[in-house]
């Protein structure tokens, strides 16, 4: 949890993926509704770098997408991280988790062989 | 400052292919302020491949640096001790930088992770601009703080050419006539006077066409 989605880059977003993420779901205030100022619109724009790098790299660019909600609107904010949550069950896991469990499978095979 | 810009992630990707560990160096100077080479840059480019080599079932060590500036010994000496544990480095400096670090580390391959550009200002966040092209003999003070040989598409002394119309280049309906721009603000100076004093001839010497340059400054040596 950050005080302000501004302070996401593109850096942290990766380093999600590194550690295992298979989806990326950023949560930002409205938009015109930062307190400072436009760290959500910085916000969007780094989300937008990070799933335009995504695709070239084939991992998926729907991996990641940013949301913007008030604080108080908490239904809001389940439903949309229900949404977020479907479309990655969807889209399975990230290719660096598929690739991490056959190396995993391969090791343990080697190990029992 | 010195201006560039990303290379293509799958150009970087064909390059690093043959390796298994390396380091990405970035650096504090120009790349940094142009936002392709600095340390953030270093973090987004290493994480952009180790997750690309580890989709693709090969993967990659990456040492990420950022050295203050890879242009000058001292910095460039602190990545001694450990560079040849690395089987190459991928540097995001510009070109003078990575030139620098394969002349000091001779055994290690050294990769270009951007396109260097030119020297440049910047004009807005996100838009950079070429202003000097380091002729070495600069003529500014009797061209409105314009220069002639950058901002005019063919380098004129006595400008501007037939291909001026309305102040825009005949290269391109969005370049500025440099010559244009330089007559403008000669007027707005009450310096027109100036625009007589051009040199007869420009020499080339000191520019590029005289080779590679190099500066000697007895009083600092
Ligand atoms: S290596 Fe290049 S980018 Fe870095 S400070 Fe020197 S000139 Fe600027
Ligand atoms: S006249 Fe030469 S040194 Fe001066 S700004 Fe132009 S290119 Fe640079």
């Amino acid at each position: 949890m950050l005080p302000c989605t501004g302070r996401i880059d593109e850096a942290l977003l990766l380093k999600a993926f590194e550690n295992g993420a298979d989806g990326v779901m950023v949560v930002g205030c409205l938009e015109g509704d930062c307190h400072y100022v436009n760290g959500n619109i910085r916000a969007r724009a780094r989300v937008e770098r990070v799933y335009a790098i995504l695709e070239k790299i084939d991992i998926g660019p729907d991996r990641i997408r940013m949301y913007n909600l008030s604080a108080g609107e908490g239904s809001k904010f389940a439903a949309y991280a229900n949404e977020f949550v479907e479309q990655i069950l969807e889209l399975g896991p990230s290719p660096i988790n598929v690739a991490r469990t056959t190396t995993a499978q391969a090791t343990s095979q080697e190990e029992a062989a | 400052m010195i201006t560039g810009t990303p290379k293509p992630i799958e150009e970087i990707l064909e390059m690093v292919e043959p390796y298994d560990n390396i380091i990405v160096a970035g650096c504090h100077g120009c790349v940094t302020v142009c936002r392709v080479g600095g340390e953030k840059e270093v973090q987004v480019l290493a994480s952009t491949l180790r997750l690309a080599r580890e989709a693709s079932g090969r993967k990659i060590e990456i040492k990420e640096v950022s050295l203050e500036r890879q242009c000058d010994p001292e910095y460039v000496e602190l990545m001694r001790p450990y560079v040849e544990d690395y089987q190459a480095v991928l540097s995001i400096a510009c070109g003078a930088g990575i030139q620098f670090l394969a002349e000091k580390f001779t055994v290690t391959p050294l990769l270009p992770g951007i396109n260097t550009g030119f020297l440049g200002v910047t004009e807005r966040q996100g838009e950079w601009a070429e202003r000097c092209q380091g002729c070495g003999d600069c003529v500014l003070h009797l061209t409105g703080g314009i220069c002639p040989v950058t901002r005019c598409a063919k380098s004129l002394f006595h400008g501007p050419c037939g291909g001026s119309v309305r102040g825009i280049c005949e290269i391109d309906k969005d370049v500025k006539c440099g010559w244009q721009l330089i007559v403008d603000r000669l007027k707005a100076l009450d310096q027109m006077d100036n625009y007589g004093k051009l040199k007869p001839y420009k020499g080339w010497d000191s520019a590029r066409h005289g080779g590679p340059r190099r500066i000697l400054r007895e009083d600092m040596i």
